[in-house]
């Protein structure tokens, strides 16, 4: 791997989160491992039920009753003053305990999916960035209060000051990811997690957010963790990809050169499946084969053969591949390499 | 705000007029003249009545005019504050409701009491701690709060303490105070009664309020919002208070419009069983000695009380929530 | 799954894998329901427990042991008899110990005292008092009882009342009463929401204003008062019959508006779900569209709907007739039994008069709880 890249600050080792349900156990995430260093934007790809979310509430804890997190290791460098860093395994801390309340909001904020649901409607956005300011900095009220008017400005919210006492119901559906992204930046924190942040608004709106998150990533140097399943936002914003699948890293590498050298049949399968200016016009655009399948009945194997064309039958159902660079990238196929993992736990 | 609740405060007229229409008709629903009979009964009785004294009945009801203006005598009469008189026990209705109202009140009150404050806190242990051993002992306490008739849940506690203490349950008074005129020592000795019928009305309500919170909390803990406060770095029980309760007790809140009728209601039974002196045995009392106008308007004024409680609910709802505030 | 690999882009891999799911992804919008219903343990055995009381409602006599009207003074207040099956500390067939009565020559009361000597045997399927099953076909024979052979004594599983009335057969023919009012006044009242909670729904606008402002106006009545005071306009001359059916319509008039609100509610978002677009731009008439496809789409809901509804409707008829303006003795209700133990005297001195509202309690208790599992179950979005 290249080796101009800055600490990782974050690093998550083979991290498994499970589901036990009453009709079996749903393995959201199964043995994903990826780094975070500093300063970067790390796109996670994947259609929708792979494990990308599950992986990011994983990292702040905040997977649901019955999920748990079942093995692997978060790997947190935590450097609140600047000075002395700790290492935290986020993986082994209590959820809900006062270190990973420490973190939450303080080192590791999140920006939501949904903006408008993420705003408790009975109060306004004001008390609720106030209050994660106040919980993570020792300051008074007013001081609390004049942060968090300092951040909606730095995030763009035209007159700040009259928007502070406003509820979440009655901004602009770009005012109020705005409003969620001032929430998230009150403590300063070092990681951003960014959960699908701009799949609910218009496109124009959109390429604004990301445009305001580009500016803030390299105005605070913070890193990000992007997940999305538009490639197009990846392209535009992430300097390095991790591709999901069923719960899996399938494969990972910077975005110039996955992008242009996709090695992995699943990450060829999702590029090729994007409209393309250059493409003809009128042609029919691939998909990728099959539907993903039920999340209790995983395939034995690699999870993507039933719908890879390019399957070695006798190898890619009985094993599975390991995560293996390859060239820049790492790549998980027996296509690349014939390394496979040991029979599973 | 103001607008919300003055908006509110005009439908109250209206509705009142469609109550008091109700309410006559019901007065007017049971077979034959109520003076007819009521006559005919003091005959039986042995004692008659002067026929200047049946006039003037017939003039104050307006009972020998159509049916249409003897509700407008009736609601001119109301307005007037002249509640009408009471055949069977020959006094002013104002007087009879008078001295239950304040007893009625104030154990419907304390069953309000009651209710939210043992159903807020047990609906919410139960959400938070779904599927835990508390969440069920609440669940199991619940379906048989639902089931049980407050009526037969009076009895058991009378019979328990008598047959088991030898105490009797019974009455707002011990027999001391019973006949006293009020004081500070009379107000403690009732005090020191009304909380067992207060609790035994709240107990259905209680179980339905529990399950409502529950379920509306569970939807909320679900909510983008909770998770953004917990990602905040909230601890727990503070954000659960702070965030989903809020918005899980607005419709709490908003029940109180049937709940107080569902009390008023409630509280007839468990006083005649209990033998309490309030508005309920008098109005059973008068429906069934067919003394139709004091039970129109006992029916009239539950039916007041029922529009003061909604109103009351908008505007704490209209407190709570911003959003019904400004709309 | 080797033909998988080699064809990839035709075979869904969920098919080989998931044949119970396929039968799940076709069912019926009832049968999930049912499916789902079954895995609530609880509310099945409260299933089968209804199912009984159903079957005891349909022919009381035979179930009872007695003649419920069949009164004597000398029986007064006697208190229930246990079956026992240990006599002398040996195993015996199930009998019952006769008991004396004797009055109390300072009191005046009669008191009763267990007679350890003498066994009255308990059987099976015996003989007793002739009455016709389903109203036309003459019987004698009896679930449980003693044998005729001991006549003269009479056995009083539950007690006996201020008459000397049979509290165990009473409640058998109160259970008649009390069940049936409830199912018809639901009934009444299901029809009438559905059919105005459906025109609310369905066309919207001022019938919709209307037919809200008259459910608010309705809800936001003192019910039991109203009850009461229409309760006490039925004439004392009626006949049971007539009384019974005035309170079952007294009882709906006021039930529907509950019903009615659900209905409109599923109406409203139904309208706008994409199947009832689809059938309306097909071209699907006005009454296929709602018969077709919305009404099975809310069918288990309303049923959900309508379990809740009844043990209100049994609650209310107890009341009702605990007060004495609901059914009329000698009609048997469970809430006429229970005005026998209106006050604490009386309970005091017969605490087993409670026991017809330990029924009233369970049979509320297992239709909410199997209300509860229906509702459940009937929501697609559940789990």
């Amino acid at each position: 791997m290249n080796e101009d890249r800055g600490d990782v600050v974050l690093s998550v080792r083979n991290l498994k989160t499970h589901f036990p349900t009453d009709d079996g156990v749903v393995k959201a995430v199964d043995g994903v491992t990826f780094d975070l260093h500093q300063g970067e934007v790390l796109g996670v790809v994947g259609e929708s039920g792979c494990g990308k979310s599950i992986t990011m509430k994983s990292v702040m804890q905040l997977v649901g009753k019955p999920g748990r997190i079942v093995d692997g290791q978060i790997l947190f460098k935590r450097n609140r003053d600047g000075t002395n860093t700790e290492e935290v395994d986020i993986a082994k801390l209590r959820t809900n305990g006062k270190k990973i309340r420490e973190i939450r909001g303080g080192d590791i904020a999140l920006i939501p999916q949904e903006p408008m649901a993420s705003f408790s409607p009975l109060h306004s956005i004001g008390s609720q960035i106030v209050e994660a300011v106040m919980l993570h900095q020792d300051v008074s009220k007013q001081e609390a209060k004049r942060i968090a008017i300092e951040k909606l400005n730095e995030v763009g919210m035209p007159s700040a000051e009259q928007r502070f006492d406003a509820y979440s119901w009655q901004l602009s559906g770009g005012l109020r990811q705005r409003a969620i992204i001032a929430l998230a930046l009150a403590c300063n924190p070092s990681i951003l997690i960014a959960d699908e942040p701009t799949t609910a608004i218009d496109v124009t709106t959109q390429a604004q957010i990301l445009e305001l998150l580009k500016r803030l990533q390299r105005e605070h140097g913070s890193s990000i963790l992007f997940i999305t399943h538009d490639l197009g936002v990846i392209a535009q914003l992430a300097d390095h990809v991790v591709v999901m699948y069923l719960g899996r890293v399938m494969e990972q590498g910077a975005v110039s050169d996955v992008f242009t050298h996709p090695r992995h049949p699943y990450t060829r399968a999702l590029l090729a499946s994007i409209p393309s200016l250059h493409s003809e016009p009128r042609i029919e655009l691939p998909t990728v084969a099959g539907g993903i399948p039920h999340p209790l009945q995983r395939p034995n194997g690699c999870p993507f053969h039933p719908r890879c064309p390019d399957a070695i039958p006798g190898t890619c159902d009985v094993a599975m591949p390991k995560l293996l660079d390859v060239e820049q990238s790492k790549v998980a196929c027996f296509l690349h390499h014939d390394e496979a993992e040991e029979a599973d736990a | 705000m103001h607008l919300f609740i003055l908006k509110r405060l005009l439908i109250a007229p209206f509705l009142l007029a469609i109550f008091s229409v109700i309410a006559f008709v019901l007065i007017q629903a049971p077979p034959g003249d109520f003076l007819t009979s009521y006559i005919a009964e003091l005959a039986q009785g042995g004692t008659s009545i002067g026929q200047e004294q049946i006039e003037a009945l017939r003039q104050q009801y307006g009972l020998d005019r159509p049916t249409y203006v003897q509700y407008f005598v009736w609601v001119g009469n109301l307005l007037q504050g002249d509640l009408g008189t009471s055949f069977e026990w020959r006094r002013s209705n104002a007087e009879l409701i008078g001295e239950r109202l304040a007893l009625t009140l104030t154990m419907t009150t304390i069953s309000l009491i009651f209710t939210w404050a043992i159903a807020i806190p047990a609906g919410i242990i139960s959400a938070v701690r779904q599927y835990s051993g508390i969440d069920y002992v609440i669940t199991v306490l619940n379906y048989i709060g639902l089931a049980t008739p407050n009526f037969l849940l009076a009895l058991l506690i009378m019979w328990f303490a008598f047959d088991q203490f030898g105490v009797t349950v019974t009455g707002l008074f011990s027999p001391e105070y019973v006949a006293a005129p009020w004081s500070l020592a009379r107000v403690a000795d009732m005090m020191s009664r009304i909380w067992l019928p207060a609790l035994v009305l709240a107990v259905a309500g209680t179980a339905e309020v529990a399950r409502v919170v529950r379920a509306n909390l569970l939807d909320e803990l679900d909510r983008p919002y909770t998770e953004m406060a917990r990602a905040k770095g909230l601890p727990e029980w503070r954000l659960v208070l702070k965030y989903p309760t809020r918005v899980a007790i607005a419709p709490v809140i908003s029940t109180l419009g049937w709940y107080i009728p569902r009390l008023l209601s409630g509280g007839l039974v468990v006083s005649v069983v209990m033998s309490l002196p309030t508005i309920g045995p008098l109005l059973l009392r008068s429906l069934i000695g067919q003394d139709m106008y004091l039970a129109g308007t006992i029916i009239l004024l539950y039916s007041v009380l029922t529009i003061v409680g909604t109103l009351l609910s908008d505007i704490l709802l209209a407190l709570l929530d911003p959003r019904i505030r400004t709309a | 799954m080797s033909h998988a690999a080699t064809d990839p882009a035709t075979t869904a891999p969920s098919t080989s894998h998931d044949d119970r799911g396929n039968q799940v992804y076709v069912a019926p919008g009832w049968k999930l329901t049912w499916l789902r219903f079954k895995k609530h343990r609880l509310a099945l055995v409260f299933l089968w427990l209804i199912g009984l009381i159903t079957i005891v409602a349909t022919i009381p006599a035979f179930f009872a042991t007695m003649d419920p009207d069949d009164s004597r003074a000398a029986r007064a207040f006697r208190p229930p008899q246990v079956i026992r099956i240990v006599h002398d500390g040996t195993l015996t067939l199930p009998f019952v110990y006769a008991a004396e009565s004797a009055r109390n020559p300072r009191t005046l009361k009669l008191e009763w005292t267990v007679d350890r000597e003498t066994r009255l045997p308990v059987r099976m399927f015996v003989k007793g008092f002739e009455y016709e099953l389903f109203g036309f076909i003459p019987v004698d024979r009896h679930f449980v009882g003693i044998p005729p052979a001991y006549e003269g004594s009479t056995v009083h599983f539950l007690g006996t009342d201020r008459l000397g009335r049979d509290q165990w057969s009473r409640l058998m023919f109160g259970t008649q009463t009390s069940l049936s009012i409830g199912l018809v006044a639901v009934a009444i009242s299901t029809l009438l929401g559905i059919l105005l909670g459906g025109i609310s729904g369905y066309y919207g606008g001022l019938v919709d204003n209307v037919i809200q402002r008259i459910i608010e106006i309705l809800q936001s009545l003192p019910p039991i008062p109203i009850w009461l005071a229409l309760s006490a306009a039925l004439p004392r001359t009626w006949s049971v019959t007539t009384v019974y059916f005035a309170i079952t319509v007294i009882l709906a008039l006021l039930g529907w508006t509950r019903l009615a609100r659900e209905v409109r509610g599923r109406f409203l978002s139904l309208r706008e779900e994409d199947f009832v677009s689809a059938a309306r731009l097909v071209g699907a008439s006005k009454m296929r569209i709602i018969f077709s496809h919305m009404v099975p789409s809310f069918m288990s809901h309303i049923i959900a709907a309508v379990t809740l509804a009844i043990p209100l409707m049994i609650l209310n008829e107890t009341f009702l007739s605990f007060l004495g303006l609901g059914m009329r003795p000698p009609a048997i209700s469970w809430g006429v039994m229970l005005q026998e133990a209106q006050n604490l005297q009386s309970v005091v001195n017969a605490p087993w008069l409670m026991i017809p509202g330990l029924f009233v309690i369970l049979t509320v208790l297992a239709l909410n709880i199997i209300g509860d599992g229906l509702r459940d179950a009937a929501d697609p979005y559940a789990n």
